[in-house]
């Protein structure tokens, strides 16, 4: 596998998305960054002053630090899956780096490292909104900072396994829709989990991606005793995402070779 | 000369499906190389083995000596390939274009600047050098996606079908540039369909069919062998057919339809018998070329002798 990745060559990968980038940042920035707030708005303020508190903060208060990992996840997921297919089966803008020194593996760590780049830049153009609209600190800004590429790098390998396997763009909609969707919901973003689920529903719920960069933005928000989490958890929720990350790039890079060199 | 590309007793397949099955070729230093054949002969499968995106199912590719199986980055960063799609960023202009593909080869300021302006000189592309891709015409793209293969001063210029959908202007001007390159000392592998292509700019062809080399040699070679200098055309019967060619058994001939086309060292004898037989009957006498020898060796079954 070393032999076979060189991160000059990935980077000039990470370098051609950045320059298309430039150019049409202003059509994608929109979706990504936008729904995020909208959520803020409505269900933070809207749906928010019905609700007294939540886990002893204000509801959009409570909102802020799992909306910050969903924007990260939402920048990287739509870069990995329609752009990456986009790339890999219309443009063959592939094809064309593989008659040049990159390889295969490069092509992987490349998008990857865009893709991450895509999420900090949501996650932290979110925890800029968040600091101005006073729902959050400069030292909670701070401290949420690592989480943003950790949740970033867990949905990008998610979509990048994803894409490397599916036969067809229309598959896509279901991975948003009966994917992110559902973690979305259900990943202690809008509600304490631990407090609405029960027995096999919250060991059910330890297996969602999105719950973990969540309960890690959590503590970075707020510190372990309002929510309950132990240091055992935290270990557990990172132990997670850098494991189900890796093991997923893993696989990534063993069928890469496959499914672009025919 | 030395030897730059070595395929040796090549097969891929899929499946059960074959492609290319057992090609062996060498491309000499220097040297324009043409890989001929219809659409499906396995002429874009057997350029992917060569510049290593391929694994061929059995045999071995050499290229600059290399092994191309464990040594394809190495490989590819001496040579330069255009492939059958333009590949490029339409958002982006040709300048910006050849910037990110330099990049590819790790190719750092001042030096990419200075090879873009080389070949943004050199394909003419100057007149629309800042402008975005998507507004480009085919004839302009395809100079542009030669001046990318040409980012990295490449020893091997691969070339797939080069002029295909192009308009004929087009065509001439990129086989000059060919021609050009090829004078610059750069050895150039190319497919093409297009047989007059081919014995334009082609010093060696491998004609393929099915997968397998039907016929290799220099152009000039395999018309004079397989075909010979002459070819005559002329729409018969097979009764007229056995009038005609009565006591000419030494010339070749191949059907296609009712088009029957006779191949030999001089056809004017021919002339004169069908103008005993049919004065009005209209006919043609031209050069043999590639194309007949393509014909010759795949499409309709060459019959030497009546």
């Amino acid at each position: 596998m070393n032999k076979r990745i060189s991160l000059p060559h990935a980077l000039s990968v990470t370098h051609r998305n950045a320059t298309m980038y430039r150019r049409t940042w202003m059509l994608s920035i929109l979706p990504n960054f936008f729904e995020p707030v909208f959520y803020l708005w409505s269900i933070g303020l809207g749906v928010g002053a019905y609700v007294s508190k939540m886990r002893g903060v204000s509801y959009v208060e409570f909102l802020v630090p799992g909306l910050i990992c969903v924007s990260a996840m939402n920048g990287a997921s739509f870069e990995v899956t329609y752009n990456v297919y986009v790339r890999m089966h219309y443009e063959k803008m592939y094809a064309a780096m593989l008659t040049t020194p990159v390889e295969p593996d490069d092509i992987l760590i490349g998008e990857l490292l865009w893709a991450l780049i895509r999420a900090c830049m949501y996650g932290g153009i979110f925890v800029l909104v968040a600091l101005g609209l006073g729902l959050a600190s400069p030292l909670q800004a701070l401290r949420v900072l690592p989480v943003i590429p950790l949740s970033g790098l867990l949905f990008s390998a998610l979509g990048l396994a994803f894409t490397l396997r599916v036969g067809s763009i229309d598959l896509f909609s279901y991975y948003f829709t009966l994917f992110l969707t559902p973690l979305f919901l259900f990943s202690d973003v809008f509600f304490p989990i631990e407090e609405r689920l029960s027995g096999v529903w919250l060991t059910v719920a330890e297996a969602l991606p999105l719950l973990h960069p969540v309960r890690l933005a959590r503590f970075a928000f707020h510190g372990g005793g309002s929510a309950g989490q132990s240091l055992g958890m935290l270990a557990w929720d990172a132990a997670y995402v850098l494991g189900m990350s890796l093991g997923l790039l893993w696989w990534a890079h063993r069928i890469i070779r496959t499914r672009l060199l025919s | 000369m030395s030897i730059v590309v070595d395929v040796s007793k090549v097969s891929k397949h899929y499946d059960s499906r074959e492609v290319v099955h057992e090609l062996s070729l060498q491309v000499r230093a220097g040297q324009c190389f043409g890989l001929l054949g219809p659409n499906g002969a396995g002429k874009s499968t057997s350029l992917r083995m060569i510049y290593g995106v391929t694994a061929p199912s059995s045999g071995c590719v050499h290229v600059f000596g290399l092994d191309v199986a464990s040594e394809s980055r190495a490989v590819r960063a001496r040579l330069g390939v255009t492939l059958q799609d333009n590949v490029m960023i339409d958002a982006l202009s040709p300048v910006e274009n050849l910037r990110v593909f330099g990049r590819y080869y790790l190719l750092r300021e001042p030096l990419l600047s200075q090879r873009i302006a080389q070949l943004v000189d050199y394909l003419e592309l100057g007149s629309h050098a800042d402008i975005p891709v998507i507004a480009l015409s085919g004839g302009f793209k395809r100079r542009l996606a030669i001046a990318m293969s040409l980012i990295n001063e490449p020893e091997l210029l691969i070339l797939d079908e080069p002029t295909t959908g192009l308009d004929p202007a087009v065509r001439l001007s990129l086989w000059t540039k060919v021609r050009e390159l090829k004078a610059n000392g750069k050895t150039v592998l190319l497919t093409t369909h297009y047989m007059d292509e081919a014995e334009r700019l082609c010093d060696y062809v491998v004609i393929m069919s099915q997968g397998g080399a039907v016929c290799q040699g220099s152009p000039k070679q395999l018309i004079a062998e397989r075909v010979g200098k002459d070819a005559f055309e002329v729409d018969c019967t097979a009764a007229e057919e056995h009038q005609l060619l009565d006591g000419f058994g030494s010339l070749g001939k191949l059907r296609a339809g009712a088009r029957l086309l006779v191949y030999g060292a001089d056809v004017s004898p021919l002339v004169q018998r069908l103008h005993q037989l049919d004065p009005l009957r209209p006919f043609v006498m031209r050069p043999a070329n590639l194309e007949d020898v393509f014909l010759a060796q795949t499409g309709t079954r060459l019959e030497a002798g009546a």
